[in-house]
């Protein structure tokens, strides 16, 4: 009866059979929460325009401001702009980073967690598909600083920019598993901002972004090498100069790299060091969302 | 993968539709801390039907939808949703329900038609099917022509005709609507109302609602009342309503003194005014219009018969009206969040 009314094409419902688990699917679930990041990233224009308002302040402002003072300490011909820009960079991926992360605790305010979280997938790829969303929208913040490495003295060589979009994929990654892992405990928008606006600026100040490495009081050589965002920033900071001409003595002061009493530590483990915290505070963030529902 | 305690797809089958049971509960507890919200509930509902959950806020609904969508684990008791159990098998019962949430779970800041992608691709439409069955959900509830618009643009009516669209998606066996209505317009619930009916017509579904409006649950072929976390009765609307008992007669009489008192003698009835009309209640009042012609001995001019409201049914099961044991407190705020969202 209702057949003759509908037409051909309405009266056949069309059947969708969901298909039984497995890995093809996890990755469709990984995809899609990656994609949504990207079109909401994409699309609020005016964050990543404001996003890039204290890197650039830090950078040239800040940077030139400060020069004339650090002008006796710096080797001739290298700008204390040139020094800071690998610690800028890294900054610039930090606040997209977290920021992304935060929209998990944005979206359980306004409802749509849930559709994520009542879905048959895993959790697992709810939240591996978050930290890559967060990870290439904090990169990309990251590359439109990178296109200013010429206003900072720092070369456009292939290799160097390279291996600089490498250390902010990782970067990037570590930085969207600890805002994660965080999300996944606290309630309040405000309350994730409040708490990473406390962290974040001590992690920065701490990680050698503004200053060397060496000759630094004990103190504050203990907190530096305890600050995750160090083993970062440190290579960063030897790969920038690595590909400047300098004396090895004005290297060495500038960037002497990471070293534990006295033991410089290899890039690669250093590398290694904030994969393995980025891949230990994501399973956090996993088994933290598998108990919540 | 799947584990062999789970019990297989088709269980048993009702004897009236001959169709498999879509949702199955016996014994269902539920405890938090000391405060007992479900007590103890058994329930059948059979493949096909449009079964509601009639209760005052607070009564155990929203409790027993959260266990039968696996949000919740029951403290006690079984429950099997299209087949699987609701705790052995999370997974598959995710898979077969769709779910239409008291507040809205839409990200707002996707057009609709990118919300809907986003639960295909969650729920693993298979990709070819993806765009047919996109444009027949969105048809359905007659978003198609709004579908590049963002969600944050919808109207609140027009967002819960979105979340439908995307519960019916992935063609749910059952679809679950926790209050589907509530904070809409009397208007916009109507037409709320309008695609759930059609839906019914269209698609192979049980729907299972909660609600505590009696003009929603009049809708459905069962509801069950539902108080202090214990069903207090389960029937259809009729049912429910006959075994309330009385009906309500209302006449215009030449004589209005004469007749109550003729109603008192010939026929031991009460009667009162009502509304300028002489108004009594009867058991089977179209039954007893016959012979009040015959025995009353008074002119009448016209007469009316009202069957007892679903009210006087919640009247009768739970001691007092749903009205009186509703929070408003809850649709207000929720009315302010949504006009906070941003309509």
């Amino acid at each position: 009866m209702q057949a003759s009314i509908a037409t051909p094409d309405e009266a056949t419902a069309i059947r969708v059979a969901v298909p039984a688990g497995g890995l093809s699917q996890d990755l469709r679930a990984v995809s899609i929460v990656w994609r949504r990041e990207l079109i909401r990233f994409w699309r609020d224009k005016l964050r990543m325009v404001t996003s890039l308002i204290q890197p650039v302040l830090f950078l040239f402002v800040l940077g030139t401001g400060l020069s004339t003072l650090a002008k006796h300490g710096m080797p001739p011909g290298v700008n204390l702009r040139t020094f800071l820009y690998p610690g800028v960079l890294a900054m610039s991926a930090l606040f997209t980073a977290l920021f992304s992360a935060g929209s998990i605790v944005w979206d359980r305010e306004f409802g749509f967690l849930r559709e994520m979280l009542v879905a048959p997938v895993s959790r697992g790829s709810i939240v591996f598909g978050k930290c890559l969303g967060g990870t290439t929208v904090a990169t990309l913040q990251g590359l439109i600083i990178l296109l200013l490495a010429g206003f900072a003295g720092v070369p456009y060589r292939p290799t160097l920019i390279l291996a600089l979009i490498g250390e902010l994929l990782l970067l990037s990654f570590t930085l969207t598993a600890f805002g994660v892992m965080m999300a996944a405990r606290i309630q309040q928008f405000q309350a994730f901002m409040a708490v990473t606006q406390m962290l974040v600026m001590p992690l920065f100040f701490l990680s050698g972004a503004l200053y060397p490495l060496g000759g630094l009081p004990t103190w504050l050589t203990v907190l530096t090498r305890i600050d995750p965002l160090t083993y970062i920033v440190g290579p960063m900071r030897s790969v920038v100069f690595n590909s400047l001409n300098m004396t090895q003595a004005a290297r060495h002061f500038l960037s002497p790299g990471v070293t534990w009493d006295g033991w410089l530590v290899p890039v690669g483990l250093s590398l290694a060091i904030v994969a393995v915290m980025g891949a230990v505070m994501a399973l956090i963030g996993v088994l933290e969302f598998r108990k919540s529902d | 993968m799947v584990p062999s305690v789970v019990e297989s797809g088709v269980s048993s089958s009702s004897p009236e539709s001959g169709r498999p049971t879509a949702i199955s509960v016996r014994g269902l507890h539920k405890r938090y801390g000391s405060l007992e919200a479900v007590r103890g509930i058994d329930f059948e509902v059979a493949g096909g039907e449009i079964f509601g959950f009639l209760g005052p806020n607070g009564a155990g609904k929203s409790t027993t939808i959260k266990i039968l969508c696996t949000l919740a684990q029951p403290t006690e008791g079984v429950a099997l949703v299209a087949g699987y159990d609701v705790v052995k098998a999370r997974e598959l019962v995710r898979r077969n329900i769709g779910l239409v949430f008291q507040d809205t779970t839409l990200d707002t800041y996707l057009t609709a038609e990118q919300n809907l992608r986003f639960h295909a691709e969650l729920y693993a439409v298979p990709k070819q099917l993806v765009e047919p069955r996109l444009r027949q959900v969105l048809e359905m509830v007659g978003l198609w022509e709004r579908r590049t618009s963002l969600v944050s643009t919808y109207s609140g009516g027009m967002q819960r005709r979105l979340e439908i669209a995307r519960g019916l998606l992935h063609a749910p066996k059952v679809l679950f609507l926790d209050e589907p209505t509530v904070g809409l317009d009397p208007q916009t619930r109507s037409s709320i109302w309008e695609y759930i009916m059609e839906l019914k017509e269209r698609e192979d579904i049980t729907i299972f609602l909660t609600t505590h409006y009696m003009d929603e649950a009049e809708n459905c072929n069962r509801i069950a009342i539902i108080d202090h976390g214990q069903i207090q009765a389960i029937d259809s609307p009729e049912a429910l309503k006959a075994s309330v008992g009385k009906d309500r007669v209302q006449i215009a009489t030449t004589d209005d003194e004469a007749a109550i008192g003729a109603l008192s003698a010939q026929f031991e009835l009460d009667a009162g005014m009502h509304d300028g009309l002489v108004t009594f209640s009867v058991a089977s009042g179209e039954e007893f219009v016959p012979r009040l012609f015959a025995d009353l001995g008074v002119g009448i001019r016209s007469v009316s018969v009202a069957r007892p409201s679903l009210d006087d049914v919640f009247m009768s099961y739970t001691g007092r009206t749903i009205r009186d044991t509703e929070a408003t407190s809850g649709d207000s705020m929720r009315a302010l969040r949504q006009r906070f969202r941003g309509r």
